[in-house]
């Protein structure tokens, strides 16, 4: 689970901030900073605790950049899939809701029908070398649901997309 | 009550919070990217700052302030933005969440008619370009009130956008000078709201509750273009009466239903624009303008000094992750020219249609009381800007005989002036209209005096539920009806009094008064001056 919601954090990342793929390129090709990692950590909540794991996002991007082989002049960046389907338009009725105590089960800390969290991001240093303090666990949505009930597939050890 | 946050971002300054509402976090940095451009440029539209209460002369040269608003408006529906759980205001915690609100893996969002639909109604009446063709996007960062990790927005493409909103403020130190200035609007668009954060000190937790999270919201991001605390106060009110107007949304800043973030800069004019904080969790129109106008002058005041202003925002500006929803298609808006044959009605939207049934604008309401009854435009915004004045106006005008403008005066100046005095609303106003109905008939009928008028408003005002006319009885305020008699007076008080009358028949205007003043006060105050004074001048003569 936490594998998984980290791959699509930082996929969110690079996808939707264009400028670092632009950025990375004039300086050295591959080579990201240790600026772009702090602030990847500070943007993503995520550890990039070892020089493997740098070395792996280097190789992540660098797979990402043939995309940059293709001519795409004079062509509509497609936004999803659906762009071409009719959005549906829903009535404005009551229709969900009401299940309070259901949520509340999936939570791993509840008070009182609320849901409980730490209070607001503590100072999350990246790349400081102290373990002590630790990342703000968001990214993991480990408040909202604990998977005790469901079952989910187990992910291989290397991430899908690294894949050549 | 969310404690206001007004974000020095120094290190070491932060205000205390009670309440962690989360309207603040949300703008960790611009929503709209394009006003982080806006602090390096020169301003493009010249402004003559009207903002005489501004004390903005300091040192030797002129300062001017830039002020941008970014508007949250909670849309007023029955359902969320992208789920069917309800929007109600205090319900108990986490009852009215659907799993998708939650995020709870495999649910999506399904767009709410009723929501595109308000937010077409305000782009038109806000004079917007509607865009035919918007698109969702997905704002990221992390925070304990949302729960998915992102916000579904309209970043790129807004379904509304340019559009202009007028307001009127006062020039100069009299009142009654108004001008009209507008402010342009850069875009509309829809939004997700957040859920709520409590804050618990004293265990070190926070508590969420998301039943206010994915509750519809419009943001309308306004241009930086005022330059002062009333004028941002006063394009608050505005839009708060449209959008109230409208039915779009109730607009309640106390509720949370309205919230305003300020954008504040100060230059010298001509030179380019300085470092611009944010005035954040503001949740009074009053409070706005003295937070405004105080980060204004702190601005200057730190300026002046050499120091600098500090934004940290700038670091977080660009970076916030926008990626296009995946899940929702673009939004298409037809017109009746482009509306496709055979389309299912429920599933199309019409903007000519939504034109068309577009209910009456407060400039228009104005407009249209100062054409009928005759009244002062002044006056027909404090009849507007008063919640429920409007109202009681117009039941009094429906129920009494006087005169349309004695009707406004009484209305703005004595009840108005009373209900100021008392600190009460419209609503708690101790004096129906038809209480005010009947005694502005009585004062339209001669039958007392405005005098004894305003000593019947009084003991109405009591709240005793008496009539005007049953305490005009009671307390013998009604103006003699007996002419006879009154003449009988007259005569009486000028034979005890010779002198005056030769004075007066001199024209010596003292002794005229002084004559005026006996009768009254032989009549026991129930005889009009002015027809006394015409009995005199007959008898003398």
């Amino acid at each position: 689970m936490w594998a998984r919601a980290v791959w699509l954090t930082s996929r969110g990342v690079l996808g939707g901030c264009q400028a670092f793929a632009t950025k990375a390129n004039p300086q050295e090709s591959g080579r990201i900073t240790a600026a772009v990692i702090e602030h990847l950590e500070r943007l993503a909540l995520v550890d990039f605790g070892s020089r493997e794991a740098v070395a792996r996002l280097e190789k992540a991007i660098a797979f990402a950049d043939r995309l940059r082989a293709v001519d795409t002049d004079g062509v509509e960046p497609m936004e999803s899939v659906l762009e071409d389907r009719c959005l549906y338009l829903r009535s404005d009725n009551v229709a969900e809701g009401n299940c309070a105590e259901e949520l509340l089960q999936n939570s791993h800390c509840v008070v009182e029908e609320y849901f409980v969290a730490p209070p607001g991001p503590c100072a999350f240093k990246a790349g400081s070398g102290t373990t002590e303090v630790n990342p703000w666990p968001y990214n993991s949505l480990s408040y909202y649901f604990q998977t005790g009930n469901i079952s989910l597939p187990k992910l291989d050890e290397k991430e899908p997309f690294l894949h050549s | 009550m969310a404690a206001p946050l007004l974000r020095w971002f120094g290190p070491g300054r932060r205000w205390p919070l009670a309440w962690v509402d989360s309207g603040s976090r949300h703008r960790r940095g611009v929503p709209t990217g394009s006003a982080s451009n806006r602090t390096r440029e020169q301003s493009s539209v010249a402004q003559q700052p009207l903002c005489t209460s501004q004390k903005l002369r300091k040192g030797e040269h002129k300062w001017a302030a830039v002020v941008g608003l970014e508007i949250h408006a909670q849309i007023s529906s029955n359902s969320k933005l992208f789920s069917g759980s309800q929007v109600c205001f205090a319900a108990p915690p986490n009852s009215l969440v659907s799993f998708f609100d939650a995020s709870l893996p495999g649910t999506l969002p399904v767009l709410n008619r009723r929501c595109v639909e308000a937010a077409v109604m305000t782009g038109l009446a806000l004079n917007c370009h509607i865009n035919k063709k918007s698109l969702f996007d997905r704002k990221h960062y992390f925070y304990a009130d949302l729960p998915a990790g992102y916000q579904i927005t309209q970043q790129r493409l807004p379904i509304a956008t340019h559009g202009s909103l007028t307001y009127r403020v006062s020039v100069g130190t009299k009142r009654s000078h108004m001008a009209t200035k507008t402010v342009r609007i850069k875009q509309i668009q829809l939004e997700q709201d957040s859920g709520k954060s409590l804050h618990d000190g004293l265990r070190s937790q926070t508590l969420i509750d998301l039943n206010r999270a994915g509750v519809g919201l419009l943001e309308v991001v306004l241009e930086p273009e005022l330059s002062c605390g009333e004028e941002a106060a006063t394009v608050i009110r505005e839009l708060q009466l449209i959008l109230q107007a409208l039915g779009t949304s109730q607009a309640n800043m106390a509720e949370g239903q309205l919230r305003v973030d300020a954008n504040i800069s100060v230059h010298h004019p001509g030179e380019p624009l300085g470092i611009r904080t944010e005035v954040k969790n503001l949740n009074s129109i009053r409070f706005l303008a003295r937070a405004i106008d105080y980060e204004i002058q702190r601005q200057i005041n730190e300026l002046e000094h050499g120091g600098e202003i500090l934004n940290e925002t700038r670091s977080f500006d660009s970076k916030l992750g926008f990626m296009p929803e995946p899940n929702l298609p673009p939004l298409v808006l037809y017109d009746t020219a482009s509306l496709p044959a055979g389309a299912q009605s429920q599933q199309v939207i019409n903007i000519d249609q939504i034109r068309d049934a577009l209910p009456e604008l407060p400039s228009v309401t104005r407009e249209r009381l100062v054409q009928r009854y005759g009244m002062l435009p002044e006056h027909s915004f404090t009849l507007l800007n008063e919640v429920g004045l409007l109202q009681f106006f117009q039941n009094v005008m429906k129920e009494t005989r006087a005169e349309p403008k004695k009707v406004t005066s009484w209305v703005l100046n004595v009840l108005l002036g009373y209900l100021k005095h008392h600190s009460l609303a419209v609503s708690e106003s101790p004096i129906t209209p038809s209480a005010l109905a009947g005694l502005l008939d009585l004062l339209d009928s001669k039958a007392i005096s405005s005098s004894a008028a305003k000593q019947v408003f009084e003991e109405l005002w009591k709240g005793k539920g008496k009539t005007a006319v049953q305490i005009v009885s009671e307390k013998q305020l009604g103006l003699m009806q007996d002419q006879e008699a009154l003449e009988q007076l007259c005569r009486s008080t000028m034979e005890e009094h010779p002198q005056a009358v030769m004075d007066m028949k001199k024209g010596n205007p003292r002794a005229i008064n002084k004559l005026i003043g006996l009768v009254r006060k032989a009549a026991l105050n129930r005889a009009d001056p002015a027809v006394i004074k015409a009995l005199l001048e007959k008898l003398s003569s």
